[in-house]
């Protein structure tokens, strides 16, 4: 193992298409692809990519993986089918949840738990909250529970026991047991991926990991079993949902981990981008048809939470990226309310029928009609539709439906679905930013996806965010994060300690312990690491309180004076309240272990011999483009071909693979070294 | 001149913002898990002539959907009237007097003027809900009071805050007067700063969109929130729609409440008279006018959540014939009871009423209980005092499209109940089931969600159990020949011997020792639609589940299985359906 980096693939199956980016550092060869994802088997669309982009298997060292099959199968509760066995009397604990319902307002809502019930069996046991025992656990019922479920067809187990996080010896017990009768390794124990009280979200965490362990089980299996058939013999790595990786020897034991880690890998790329461009601070932003992803990154390191919900009462609470999915895609759909108020959204055309623009029978104005209306998205790929749809017929349902309600022509009304829409995006981030306690207009925006870029000046601007990044392929941005990823471990330790009842050196010894598992961790990967780093922070609340705040270490052995002015300024900060006399308690120590690949060269993601040699000869083009309630004759470049050094004023559009990248009057573009553009947002113009 | 449609919608949305950072900011900073976990806060903008609501947080808690318009407003008439000082810059007001346009004295609104240019341009309000505010019991909900006094400390509109300083001679005699006071400054505190971020992003909307426009905007979108309103009640069939709902007792003298309610149109407007419902009670189940009239507004925002929240949507809501009723209590009357559970039931008659005429749209009943549970004792192996609350979800009503929803949040809440094992942490308690209350849910062709069944034991010491729930008596409606939901059943079990209280979900102070257990089953929604036309596959599959016998599967939906696993018995089924 050295520290320089072999030839390495990224590879990332979103829900349409599976990118690739390969990058071979010795001889500063990129290569890409695009193809469509195969969701049933993703392997084949994996295989796919790679020959498309014509990789040598053989000669490869290293797969960095993003795979959406456990997030789908979560989602769409394609699960193995699993069983349950608990504490008696709790069997319903997954399929109560926490007394909620969807929607504040709107009496309905549908849940369906991960287990059925009928899959849940109980067996007499219990543990009181010191952990100590008050029932024995009743070995006889359990071998007869696990029976039950195996006659009933399960092929995946969860242990899941009241207080196990405080006393785990009957949880421990049952796995012996389990493993003596249960004919495969999926067994999953509650306490074994989130030893924390609330028993509802430990056993739902530990129920998506059983039920989604053995089609993450097949599915390696299968990729290992075609990437070994073409030859390969390198190391595959899976990204987990905290946007580390780890092999994909491993990551089926704790298979909940992979859930959402599509969308974090886009953030760890931004990450990188961002710390190699000099903006450490970053708002992403990814734009795709249906919904908005929004995440924020200090000093470039991406925000992780444990406490992710990744739908309605659907708690997995490992460590992931903490992504939010806001506001409006693409397709959301334009429409004029009782009130006379434009209104676009929640609703979406989504993929089927999808915009009008896409010619597949939608009917309703989107966002996507209103940015092809205003020529931000160029007209002439209509023509390449087989539906036969072009800007007239696209007008005049603008017309019909908005523009005559509100009083406006068709280009006013588009140019009011865009305003409105970025105003409520803008509204959106803005709340994700401060629920996270940090200030916009402090950060630089990332904007990625296939509308990102189109959208994000005009966001900026409303936000007060100074500077917009646009990466070099903001259409491959997930594929990066896989080849840009570090190895990454979180580990969380609830001490729920006052401050003052706090032994000196506590702290450090947590810290220390879980450094030292994190180094041992990373050793057993087979990947060349450069450096070891450790990131310490504790959650910690004023006594009395319920919610917690994220102080982070920089020194990890911290006296008790430290931790209480820490506190309190890291409150001051966020909620502008001063409590001096009231006194902090330490809820949660925590250490993120991070083995530091070594630097990647992204300048190559552009091709340097693509460049041309001046702007004029990047240039493609122009046509006319709506701003502010006039047209202008708007130039349009080739991304690929734009010099290596250039400025640009704004307006202007730069068309690339999947992209189109909007930057308004006004606004100011340049390069810089990996070929990633850096707008300057100019002064607001309100009409 | 008029401003354009679509500057109107950016302006209104960015007052919908300033809100929205409001509720952020006051939940993230308040120390009382119940404004930090469950939400119980809302915060909003009212006109500074009438108190009228211009925007409030999406979200805030329902019920206080309409309160704050109606304490603003009456904070405004006692000024002008010379009752309250008038107010300075950087003043806040606090009030929590439930006749003054509240809820419950727990819920304590603030309010601050907010000015332009000098002037009063209009108020910034919130309310959170303390978790003490003195009287007979911790927490405030009294089953057996008869006067608000025994309900707790009641202030009346002062400034808590003199020109940004808080004045702590006012402050402590709060203090003095509740329990865990201790951290009470750090609930006060946040309330402020929410106030003081809506304060600034305000300006900040007004800077760049200049106060005129900004005005001009609030008035009109005033008037076209009504004419959206006015559009959904046109599509409501003219005609009387009445329904009854009843609440089991009000804790004190043990008969049923009837709220009595028809519901017409009125030329654009929708009138609902609540005409003979039971005249004002001698317990804690008595609401006052602001309450009443936020239940109808809320229920009506549940069956149209597109309406936004504006006094303008308020408008074409009429309602009328609560004088002289428990829907509309004067001092002394005790009020616990009006936003937990009254309320609920408010929203229950709208429902029953619309669901004829809006079957789309409207459900069968709720579970329309919060399901309060308090038991206060000592625990001698730590040595001090407690105060335990469970609260408790149960089924919603069955729908046009699917079941009710199973252990749903209450009506007016979008709180979490707390886990089991937290409890277990913090008090000297064990639970020997959470678990779903089989059989609850109101048999229909939609059914109702279920409630749940929870039963817990004393370990230690010695403790008084409290209950403030309701539908013992009648469970929550089915509708359109769905059956009712399963009612609330409430066991205490004392050295062996089970009592059940005698308002059946309310009694006060039932004395506890080591080893008694507490046993509550919460009501299921209503059924709806005919329970005989339910497909026999869903009854099947619910029996199969357990959660129906099928023996209830035979008598409350005409499906007769047969075997282990269940199977329908197609022939007699035919017969048993007819």
């Amino acid at each position: 193992m050295g520290d320089s980096r072999g030839a390495v693939v990224g590879v990332d199956v979103g829900g349409t298409f599976t990118d690739l980016v390969a990058l071979d550092p010795a001889r500063g060869r990129v290569r890409l692809a695009k193809v469509p994802s195969t969701l049933d088997n993703q392997a084949f669309g994996v295989m796919h990519a790679l020959s498309t982009a014509e990789i040598d298997l053989a000669a490869l060292d290293l797969i960095v993986h993003g795979t959406t099959t456990t997030t789908n199968a979560v989602l769409e509760r394609k699960l193995a089918r699993t069983g349950l066995i608990t504490t008696a009397g709790f069997r319903d604990i997954l399929e109560l949840g926490r007394r909620t319902r969807p929607q504040a307002y709107g009496m309905t809502g549908q849940f369906t738990p991960l287990i059925p019930r009928d899959l849940r069996l109980e067996v007499p046991e219990r543990m009181d909250a010191g952990g100590q025992v008050v029932t024995p656990l009743d070995e006889t019922a359990l071998r007869g529970a696990a029976q039950a479920l195996l006659s009933a067809g399960c092929v995946s187990v969860v242990v899941h026991y009241l207080h196990a996080y405080a006393n785990p010896v009957h949880e421990l017990r049952s796995a012996e047991i389990l493993r003596e009768l249960w004919p495969n390794d999926h067994i999953t124990l509650g306490h074994a991926l989130l030893s924390e009280s609330r028993e509802f979200e430990r056993g739902v965490t530990a129920a998506a990991n059983a039920a989604v362990q053995p089609l993450l089980d097949r599915y390696i299996r299968r990729l290992v079993d075609e990437l070994s058939g073409g030859g390969y013999s390198g190391e595959l790595l899976v990204m987990n949902g905290n946007g580390g990786m780890v092999s994909a020897a491993h990551v089926s034991r704790e298979a909940a981990k992979t859930v959402m880690s599509g969308p974090a890998s886009g953030v760890m790329a931004a990450a990188y981008t961002g710390r190699r461009a000099g903006l450490e601070n970053l708002i992403t932003y990814d734009m795709g048809g249906t919904s908005t992803d929004v995440a924020l990154i200090r000093d470039a390191e991406p925000a992780v939470s444990n406490e992710i919900e990744v739908e309605y009462a659907m708690p997995i609470h490992v460590p992931m990226v903490d992504v939010r999915t806001v506001g409006a895609g693409g397709g959301s759909i334009a429409r004029v309310n009782a009130a006379g108020l434009l209104q676009v959204g929640p609703d979406s055309a989504g993929a089927t029928p999808g915009p009008i623009c896409y010619g597949k029978g939608g009917t309703n104005p989107t966002i996507s009609d209103a940015n092809l209306l205003l020529g931000r998205l160029d007209p002439s790929r209509l023509n390449t539709i087989d539906g036969g749809i072009g800007a007239p017929d696209i007008a005049q349902i603008f017309d019909r439906k908005l523009g005559q309600p509100l009083g406006l022509c068709a280009t006013d009304a588009a140019d009011a679905v865009i305003r409105v829409a970025n105003m409520k995006m803008a509204g959106a981030i803005r709340m994700v930013s401060i629920s996270l306690g940090a200030d916009p207009r402090d950060f630089a925006l990332f904007a990625f996806g296939g509308a990102g870029p189109l959208h994000a000046c005009a966001l900026a601007r409303e936000l007060g965010i100074p500077r917009v990044l646009v990466p070099a392929r903001p259409g491959i941005t997930n594929a990066i994060g896989c080849v840009v990823a570090d190895l990454r471990h979180d580990f969380v330790r609830t001490i729920n300690t006052p401050l003052d009842a706090l032994e000196p050196g506590r702290i450090a010894a947590i810290l220390r312990e879980q450094a030292d598992e994190g180094a041992r961790l990373i050793a057993k990967e087979r990947i060349a690491i450069s450096a070891t780093r450790q990131l310490y922070s504790l959650d910690m609340q004023f006594i009395g309180q319920t919610h917690l705040l994220r102080v982070p270490l920089s020194d990890p052995d911290p006296d008790r004076a430290t931790l209480q002015s820490l506190f309190e300024k890291a409150y001051f900060d966020r909620f502008r309240v001063r409590l001096d006399t009231i006194r902090a308690n330490v809820v949660n120590v925590n250490t993120s272990v991070i083995g530091t690949r070594a630097a990647l060269d992204l300048s190559a993601l552009l091709d340097p011999a693509a460049r041309k040699p001046s702007l004029d000869q990047a240039r493609t083009g122009a046509r006319p483009v709506f701003f502010d309630g006039t047209w202008h004759d708007t130039p349009i470049y080739r991304r690929e071909h734009l010099p290596a050094a250039f400025a640009l004023t704004g307006p202007a559009i730069l068309d690339q693979m999947d992209t189109t990248v909007l930057i308004e009057p006004g606004d100011r573009a340049q390069a810089d070294r990996d070929g990633n553009l850096i707008i300057t947002i100019g002064p607001r113009h309100d009409p | 001149m008029t401003l354009d449609p679509i500057t109107l919608t950016v302006i209104q949305a960015g007052l919908q913002q300033v809100c929205d950072e409001m509720d952020l900011s006051f939940s993230r900073a308040a120390f009382s898990p119940v404004i930090a976990e469950a939400n119980d806060r809302s915060d909003g903008i009212y006109a500074a002539r009438d108190g009228a609501l211009i925007a409030q947080g999406a979200g805030g808690l329902p019920v206080f959907v309409g309160t704050m318009q109606y304490s603003t407003r009456v904070l405004i008439e006692r000024i002008a009237n010379g009752k309250t000082p008038p107010p300075q810059p950087g003043d806040i007001y606090i009030v929590n007097d439930p006749y003054l346009g509240g809820t419950h004295l727990m819920d304590v609104r603030f309010a601050k003027p907010f000015y332009r240019g000098g002037k009063l341009f209009c108020w910034l309000s919130n309310t959170g809900h303390w978790p003490d505010t003195g009287g007979a019991v911790p927490g405030g909900f009294s089953a057996s009071a008869t006067a608000v006094e025994q309900e707790g400390l009641r202030l009346p509109p002062v400034r808590l805050f003199k020109q940004g300083e808080l004045d702590s001679e006012i402050f402590s005699i709060i203090c003095s007067n509740i329990r865990v006071a201790d951290q009470r400054i750090g609930d006060v505190q946040a309330q402020a700063a929410a106030l003081l971020v809506g304060e600034d992003r305000l300006n900040a909307l007004m800077d760049r969109y200049g106060d005129d426009d900004v005005a001009q905007a609030i008035a009109e979108l005033r008037r076209r929130a009504a004419t959206q309103m006015r559009a959904f009640i046109a599509d409501i069939p003219r005609g009387r729609h009445s329904a009854t709902a009843w609440i089991d007792s009000d804790g004190v003298v043990n008969e049923p409440l009837a709220i009595n309610l028809t519901v017409f149109r009125d030329g654009p407007d929708l009138v609902f008279d609540f005409a003979g419902s039971s005249p004002p009670c001698m317990g804690p189940m008595n609401s006052v006018r602001a309450t009443t009239l936020s239940a109808v507004y809320l229920a009506m925002r549940h069956i149209f959540p597109e309406v936004p929240m504006s006094a303008g949507a308020f408008e074409p809501l009429r309602v009328r014939g609560i004088e002289n009723t428990f829907l509309d209590a004067h001092y002394p009357r005790p009020v616990s009871g009006c936003a937990a559970e009254v309320s609920q039931r408010i929203a229950e008659a709208v429902f029953a009423a619309l669901v004829p005429a809006l079957p789309d749209r409207v459900t069968a009943a709720p579970a329309g209980t919060s399901g309060n549970f308090a038991l206060g004792g000592h625990d001698p192996a730590r040595g001090r005092d407690f105060v335990m609350y469970q609260i408790s979800g149960g089924g919603y009503g069955g729908n046009a499209t699917h079941d009710g929803l199973s252990n749903g949040c209450s009506t007016i809440g979008i709180s979490k109940a707390p886990p089991v094992e937290i409890m277990e942490q913090a008090f000297p308690v064990l639970y020997h089931r959470y678990a779903l209350h089989e059989g609850s849910g109101g048999a229909g062709c939609h059914r109702g969600g279920f409630g749940i069944d929870y039963e817990v034991e004393l370990r230690r010491g010695t403790a008084l159990a409290s209950f403030v729930m309701d539908h013992g008596r009648f469970g929550p409606q089915g509708v359109l020949g769905g059956a009712d939901g399963g009612v609330n059943r409430v066991t205490v079990t004392r050295n062996g011997q089970p009592h059940t209280p005698p308002h059946l979900s309310k009694e006060q102070d039932i004395p506890l020792r080591a080893g008694d257990r507490v046993h509550v089953r919460t009501p299921g929604g209503g059924g709806y639609g005919d329970p005989l036309t339910r497909p026999p596959q869903a009854v099947c599959e619910d029996v199969r589940l357990g959660r129906y016998t099928p023996d209830q599967a035979r008598e409350l939906f005409g499906v007769a299985l047969t075997g282990t696993p269940p199977e329908i018995d197609a022939t007699e089924t035919a017969r048993l359906r007819g």
